[in-house]
């Protein structure tokens, strides 16, 4: 079987986060960039069947600038077979609508029994590439999954829907995408860190993938916009001493909220 | 049939399994108005569709079409062959949904089958000289950033309880039968579905006015009950911290943060929270904020407008107990 996993490099969360409010762009300058840890959790659902199941292969797969290479590694050193990098300058500020159909252009090209994705990435918080691409290669998707099983021939799951838990399968090929409910993404080991090295490592253009970014079949998202909130200030900080609940309540009462 | 208004604007309601609309309908509908005329359109069973009609014209639909969905247990697909319908007959200025688990994937197949331009999680509609204008709040609300589409209708989902406005109830609703060509797209099939029931009368969290939320200083799901019992004596909705969630202490629906819901009430109440930067992505735009803590260098207070460094089995009794006097 061969699995697919859709990784992205987004800014590290734990940092100051920007965006260039010229370009409305990320600006990755002000932050480190890092696997997401959804990412992460999906590649450790493709390890984990892969060490039950010898002959699994498990490929990573991105789309992320140039720059992107080591943080993709990091999928190859936790311990997948090889990896695919799509980079081209004519993909700088990407909307949804054209990272799944290069997505799903390299994904036509790796070939694949599953793809496994995040449900929703941290940084766009769009949570809607999974579906995307399975509508673009014509296979079942499967999202929000907080619990997968994985068959020679089949997908299941428990779904997080809104306002219900569902239990879901379809039939591979399909992509499916995973919360955070998942298990933790293994630590590479030194072992992993040094075999990444040597595994292989595709890297892939727009002209590969037959895709032409200002294609005027399609319709596009654009940033017309972008101003910056002034951030938030600390107010007052009392320490107990043992009516702090009281006052917290003339507080409240003070501003209305009681 | 074909006479839909010039800007009309298309709403994907989202139904719950039982039969009935969900609650972001409200919001979509609201928004839906404030830039054009809504039509509502509501993809169910067949025969459970009166009621939801009903309600979705109760919220501003002038005109409600209905889909059925013969075969309930195919997952998406059979709404987006829907909206994909809908969206040939009404030839609408934008598509809303709900920025729901259901309504993303709808969004997302619909956008891609038509390549449509597409705006997420947005917090509010306008429109401008060009056409409809998303607005969204980025990087925990660091950030305001506006989108529009190169051309044509946008397909947007918007986040569930940002929008405030609502439209005006609609009398005489026109409600038509849409007829569905299947796509005949692969899809994910729902094995069982096991509705959360609703068992406390409190407030939901999305859209709350009030959110008192725990986290790992808590301790154990026993002792975070007293966040309920501040909810309960605030009229607010409960949430929590990844910590507290991963500790068991709540449902994961009730995680605010980065990766869970984000909230923008009146007031929140973080307890024993340390306030790291995810989970302050999912509520620092609040109106007022309150933390205590028992350590003072705790994150939270940076962003608190009223802290209290001290110990909140010691502090929330005392402040419960004031609350109550105060409303006698
Ligand atoms: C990609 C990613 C996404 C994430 N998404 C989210 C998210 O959506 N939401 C989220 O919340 N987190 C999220 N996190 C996790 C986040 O980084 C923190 O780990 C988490 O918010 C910590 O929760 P906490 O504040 O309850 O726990 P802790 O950080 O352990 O803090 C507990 C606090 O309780 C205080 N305390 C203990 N006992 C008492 C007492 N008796 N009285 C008063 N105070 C007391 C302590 O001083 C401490 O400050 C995410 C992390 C990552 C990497
Ligand atoms: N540029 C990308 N390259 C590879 N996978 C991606 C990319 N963007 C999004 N994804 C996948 O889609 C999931 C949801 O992302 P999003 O729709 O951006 O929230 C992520 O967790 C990834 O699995």
């Amino acid at each position: 079987m061969k699995i697919v996993v859709l990784i992205k490099e987004v800014p590290d969360t734990y940092g100051e986060r920007k965006l260039n409010i010229e370009t409305g762009l990320a600006d990755r300058g002000a932050s480190e960039a890092v696997l997401d840890e959804i990412g992460e959790r999906s590649v450790e659902v493709a390890l984990s069947h892969a060490d039950a199941h010898p002959g699994t292969e498990v490929v990573v797969l991105s789309m992320a600038p140039e720059g992107s290479a080591a943080t993709i590694r990091k999928g190859l050193a936790m311990g997948a077979g090889s990896a695919v990098h799509v980079v081209d300058p004519g993909l700088v500020g990407a909307d949804t609508g054209l990272t799944a159909e290069v997505l799903a252009a390299a994904l036509r090209r790796v070939g694949f029994d599953l793809v496994i994705g995040g449900n929703v990435s941290t940084d766009g918080s769009g949570g809607v590439l999974p579906a995307m691409i399975a509508e673009l290669l014509d296979v079942p998707s499967a999202t929000s999954l907080n619990a997968v099983e994985i068959t020679e021939d089949r997908v299941s799951g428990e779904r997080a829907s809104d306002a219900a838990t569902m239990r879901v399968s379809a039939t591979l090929p399909a992509v499916i995408s995973v919360t955070e409910r998942l298990p933790e993404g293994r630590f590479p080991n030194f072992k992993g860190i040094m075999a990444a090295k040597k595994k292989p490592f595709e890297t892939v253009t727009l002209a590969d993938l037959g895709i032409d970014p200002e294609a005027p079949e399609a319709s596009r998202s654009i940033v017309i916009g972008v101003s910056e909130k002034p951030p938030r200030e600390a107010g007052v900080k009392i320490v107990d001493e043992g009516d702090a609940g009281e006052q917290l309540a003339e507080f409240l009462a003070q501003n209305r909220l009681v | 049939m074909t006479d839909f208004a010039e800007d009309s604007v298309l709403v994907l309601v989202d139904v719950m399994p039982s039969g009935g609309l969900a609650k972001s309908a409200a919001g979509l509908l609201g928004a839906a108005a404030s830039i054009g005329t809504p039509v509502a359109l509501v993809v169910t069973e067949p025969g459970k569709s009166a009621g939801a009609a009903e309600q979705a014209a109760a919220l501003g639909a002038a005109r409600v079409l209905i889909a059925d969905s013969a075969d309930a247990s195919v997952l998406t697909v059979p709404a987006v062959d829907a909206l994909a319908a809908a969206a040939e007959l009404v030839r609408p200025d934008a598509v809303l949904l709900s920025n729901s688990i259901e309504g993303r994937d709808a969004a997302g197949r619909f956008a891609a089958r038509t390549r449509s331009g597409l705006a997420v999680d947005v917090v509010g509609v306008s429109r401008d000289d060009e056409g409809v204008v998303a607005h969204h709040s980025v990087y925990g609300g660091a950030y305001n950033v506006d989108s529009a589409v190169t051309f044509g209708a946008p397909v947007i989902t918007v986040r569930q309880g940002a929008i405030d406005a609502r439209a005006e109830a609609v009398a005489e609703p026109s409600v038509e039968q849409l007829s569905v060509t299947a796509s005949g797209r692969q899809a994910a099939t729902i094995e069982s579905i096991d509705e959360a029931v609703v068992t406390s009368s409190r407030p939901e969290l999305r859209g709350a006015g009030k959110v008192v939320s725990g986290g790992r200083g808590l301790g154990s799901k026993e002792q975070f009950e007293l966040v309920e019992r501040l909810a309960d004596a605030l009229g607010a909705a409960v949430g929590a911290s990844r910590a507290a969630v991963d500790a068991g202490y709540v449902p994961q629906a009730h995680q605010v943060g980065q990766t869970g819901v984000s909230v923008s009430p009146q007031l929140y109440v973080a307890l024993g929270i340390s306030g790291a930067i995810q989970h302050r992505a999912g509520m620092q735009t609040a109106k007022a904020i309150v933390a205590i803590n028992k350590d003072a260098d705790a994150p939270i207070f940076d962003v608190a407008d009223f802290g209290v460094v001290g110990d909140v089995f010691t502090v929330v009794p005392q402040l419960i107990a004031a609350i109550e006097s105060k409303q006698k």
